[in-house]
């Protein structure tokens, strides 16, 4: 029986549940005990009471069967054809899941009878569609006919033991209605606890990325030492068949990270003064009239996607650089195309708004005591905002540099498409080196095999800059929490 | 009496000023006032030149070159064992480009056997002139003997040429237009069969290797699913947090750490989502790999923490008095959140829900981790098809070397940034008209 289809019967009776429960409350109300629930509370009880045991039951036994079949045909895989490789075995798998799959959509097309060599079966499968590798085996149509059969009979046996704890659910709510039935309160838990779980999302966000990355990181440890990662200066991933030797390549992430820090430090070098200097001029000197109109264009600033901030490097800033350093020079550029130097120049105009918008939250928080104190002894404006505000506002403000720091470090499209692929390690800012963020991007949209040293490094690149931008942002919100001044 | 006693007091030497350096220090006040503007201004000419390099590089993608040609649907070549009514493919499979060149070479005056002149016509219009006469003759096989006018499309270079980008002083052979091809299309032009065309291809075509037949169409409907998961998915799981952290969760450790993790995951890199992304939903839950459904579901996750902390500051900011008030009604505190705090908190729960997918439309990083960097030709009819978004189509096509690419990347920016415009408007507009000052 079709998942879908029980669970539309489960929802109708609970559906039907809430209606009968209603109706039977309803009747109540006129009695001489006074009903401590609303009517549709009692409705809603029942309702839950039947689809939720139920659904929770479902997804448990299709996640079950699934795991269960995929084990049975491993195990009458190896059965039959022996050991194999582990890639051999997981081909064989999935040779006989798509064999399933296509004899099913046969039989769903009214084919009756299924040949039981694969000659015959092929042009039948093409014919819908279904392409398959010619190595497929005979018996490999008897075994996916057999997982079909199986997968039908548990989904028969789920299907019917969800609908009956359905109706179990269903005719329990409704027996429960009674005048004295807390039924808002039990209905009110269920909803908490709904609620929690939703907020646990978060958490599990956290582990799921930890833990997923952390699983491929110690794969990538097995065939590359953790040493030579993290302190070799070579980045040379020389992609070659897997098994064969001498194709472990080398992986060093010193390169990179010096690209990485370098190029989020000249980004930091453009956005903190001119993001500073914008939030101070706002927060002091300017008229709402200009405040109303510089707000929106800075906020409009930090909307733009970082693609299109990539493609202006790309496409304008990069070419025009490069052509003006060759007018300086009078010939050889001395400016690449694709440079440290034009890829922090883009990030830091991206970060203008994030530097800009979080100094001014921070500067309009300082007391007007202080600003009224330091002008009433005779400090021009200039003077206060230089020796009493900012030195207020500093936790604050480090705090501020720290965020946007880890948001340079971590970003990706504009040195992807700014800077260059090539590891370089150079003190030089305006040759082509390249970030931890373009290399995990380069590692996975090639076409390797997932188990390769090759695509398994982009884990490991991307734990690295996980932790990094964590220590920042926990760093970040410890210096403002500690030296923030507390002002009443 | 002490008027007079004061004008005539004998002059005492005035006290000399010291000096504390005023003048020094209101020039360095006004420095600064002219630094303050000067940074000012650097931010906001980034922008202009920004939005100004796109729309001058874009606005030419919106029309297109096509040229005005009587195609004769000649029965001889379309189908000359008149086996039609018996065998489908015939109609399908039939040469359409053969009758588009015959009918140009008739247009231009070129003879049947002038090889050269034949040879320069290879190049001048698109070859989706083939799909384009094959869905007129498999839609009305009538139409099969007649002439018919038809809107064909110049190829990518033609339009380029046409549009004024190919500078056609650099002699013949760097270029990729012949000068023959250049005189054909001045005549045609000034006879009224070349014109420019609104360029709806640009929205409705997939991917294609050549540009003039390629479109953002399933980058769009592919972004639109994406859009849908993100709001049918974040939006509930992301209010129910916030209502439980803000309201209902007690003060210990547990909770400590939740809000801590939020904050951390606003903060995190957009291609770590990618990772996990590709580590959890495509390897372990193998979920399609180009499919518009991981994407939804690595920008719910992106987007949960955004909606959690607008939703969270939505409902703070309703006065505790409304609280009070249920409850002293005799509400339970379920009551009082869902029924009477929650719909106050709506306008600002949805204008952080605007911002939250204004953000998930822009992101790209991730989307390339989870494989949506496909050459995807069709529409994907549900989300668990192939598809592409809106940001990787831009990236994509800035791979692309040929300049009708970079032409069109532009026009994809540019429609990019009015849906962003328009959803960011749309949610100061919405804050603006429910906002309400307790």
């Amino acid at each position: 029986m079709p998942l879908v289809t029980v669970l539309a019967i489960v929802l109708a009776i609970a559906a039907a549940a809430y209606l009968v429960a209603r109706n039977r409350a309803a009747r109540h109300v006129s009695g001489t005990i006074k009903q401590h629930s609303r009517n549709h509370y009692h409705g809603w009880w029942a309702a839950l009471l039947a689809a939720v045991p139920a659904i929770l039951f479902l997804v448990v036994w299709t996640i079950g069967t699934s795991v269960y079949l995929e084990q049975r045909i491993a195990g009458q895989l190896s059965a039959h054809a022996g050991a194999a490789t582990i890639a051999g075995q997981s081909l064989q798998l999935s040779l006989v899941k798509s064999l399933a799959g296509g004899i099913r959509l046969l039989q769903d097309n009214g084919v009756t009878t299924i040949p039981g060599t694969f000659e015959e079966l092929q042009p039948l499968l093409s014919a819908q569609g279904v392409a398959l590798a010619s190595d497929t085996q005979d018996y490999m149509i008897a075994m996916a006919r057999d997982a079909n059969a199986a997968a039908d009979a548990a989904g028969l046996v789920g299907g019917m033991l969800a609908i009956l704890l359905a109706l179990a659910g269903a005719a329990t709510g409704v027996h429960q209605v009674e005048p004295r039935a807390r039924a808002r309160n039990r209905v009110e838990r269920l909803v908490l606890w709904a609620l929690f779980g939703s907020s646990m999302v978060a958490i599990l966000t956290t582990v799921g990325i930890i833990l997923s990355m952390l699983f491929e990181t110690i794969h990538f440890f097995r065939e590359v030492p953790p040493l030579s990662f993290f302190f070799s200066t070579v980045w040379d991933p020389r992609f070659a068949a897997a098994g064969s030797e001498g194709s472990v390549g080398q992986f060093g992430l010193i390169p990179l990270l010096a690209g990485t820090l370098y190029i989020s430090l000249v980004a930091l070098l453009v956005a903190v003064p001119i993001g500073l200097m914008s939030a101070v001029y706002m927060a002091e000197y300017a008229t709402s009239r200009m405040r109303s109109i510089v707000k929106p264009a800075l906020e409009l600033l930090a909307g733009i996607p970082t693609i299109v901030y990539g493609i202006f490097a790309l496409v304008t800033l990069g070419p025009i650089l490069r052509d003006l350093s060759a007018a300086l020079t009078g010939g050889t550029p001395f400016i690449q195309a694709q440079s440290v130097f034009t890829a922090g120049l883009v990030m830091g105009i991206m970060l203008i708004p994030v530097v800009s918008s979080l100094s001014d939250d921070i500067i309009t928080a300082v007391p007007r005591a202080l600003r009224d104190g330091s002008l009433g002894l005779g400090a021009t404006r200039s003077e206060t905002i230089r020796k009493v505000i900012l030195p207020a506002a500093l936790p604050g403000i480090v705090g501020a540099i720290l965020l946007t720091a880890s948001r340079a470090i971590g970003e990706t499209m504009i040195v992807v498409l700014a800077a260059g692929v090539a590891a370089n390690l150079t003190l030089n800012p305006f040759e082509a080196m390249t970030t931890i963020t373009v290399k995990i991007v380069n590692q996975l949209t090639g076409d390797l095999e997932f188990n390769s040293p090759q695509t398994l490094v982009a884990f490991a690149l991307g734990i690295t800059l996980f932790l990094v931008t964590l220590i920042m942002n926990i760093a970040a919100l410890y210096v403002v929490r500690k030296y923030r001044e507390q002002y009443e | 009496m002490t008027d007079a006693t004061l004008a005539v007091l004998p002059d005492a030497p005035a006290k000399p000023r010291r000096d504390i350096g005023l003048r020094r220090r209101y020039a360095a006040e006004r420095r600064f006032r002219v630094y303050g503007v000067v940074a000012i201004s650097i931010g906001i000419l980034f922008l202009a030149a920004m939005l100004f390099s796109v729309v001058t590089k874009g606005y030419s993608a919106f029309w297109q070159t096509a040229v005005h040609l009587p195609i004769t649907f000649d029965e001889k070549v379309i189908d000359p064992s008149g086996k039609r009514a018996t065998d489908p493919n015939v109609l399908v499979t039939a040469n359409y480009p053969l009758l588009a060149r015959d009918a140009l070479a008739k247009r231009l005056g070129i003879a049947s056997d002038d090889k050269a002149g034949l040879a320069q016509l290879k190049g001048f219009i698109s070859d989706g002139v083939r799909v384009q006469l094959r869905d007129i003759v498999t839609a009305d096989p009538s139409v099969l003997g007649s002439t018919r006018d038809v809107w064909v499309l110049a190829s990518a270079n033609i339009d380029s040429a046409f549009k004024g980008q190919i500078d056609l002083a650099i002699a013949e052979a760097g270029r990729k237009v012949s000068d023959q091809q250049v005189a054909w299309m001045n005549m045609l032009r000034d006879e009224g069969a070349m014109a420019g065309k609104f360029n709806t291809g640009l929205f409705t075509f997939g991917a294609s290797s050549r540009p003039e037949t390629s479109g953002m169409g399933v980058a769009i409907i592919g972004s639109l699913y994406m859009m849908l998961i993100v709001l049918v998915l974040a939006l509930p799981i992301g209010v129910a947090a916030s209502i439980y952290l803000e309201e209902f969760a007690p003060k210990n450790r547990l909770t400590d750490i939740i809000e801590v993790n939020i904050n951390n995951l606003a903060a995190v890199p957009s291609i770590v989502y990618g990772l996990l992304g590709l580590a959890v939903f495509i390897n372990f839950a193998g979920l399609p790999r180009s499919a518009s459904v991981a994407g939804g579901l690595v920008l719910t996750l992106m987007t949960l923490p955004v909606i959690i902390i607008a939703t969270r500051a939505a409902l703070a900011a309703v006065p505790p008095s409304i609280h009070s008030a249920a409850l002293g009604l005799g509400a339970s505190k379920m009551q009082t959140v869902f029924q009477h705090v929650l719909p106050l908190a709506a306008p600002g729960i949805l204008t952080g829900t605007i911002i939250g997918l204004a953000r998930a439309l822009g992101e790209t990083a991730p989307l390339l981790l989870i494989g949506m960097v496909a050459f995807v030709a069709d529409y994907p009819a549900t989300p668990f098809d192939p598809a592409t978004a809106l940001p990787v189509q831009i990236y994509m096509w800035a791979n692309e070397a040929e300049r009708a690419f970079v032409e069109r990347m532009s026009g994809a920016i540019i429609i990019l940034l009015v849906f962003l415009m328009a959803m960011n408007i749309t949610a100061i507009v919405l804050r603006r008209r429910f906002e309400r000052r307790w």
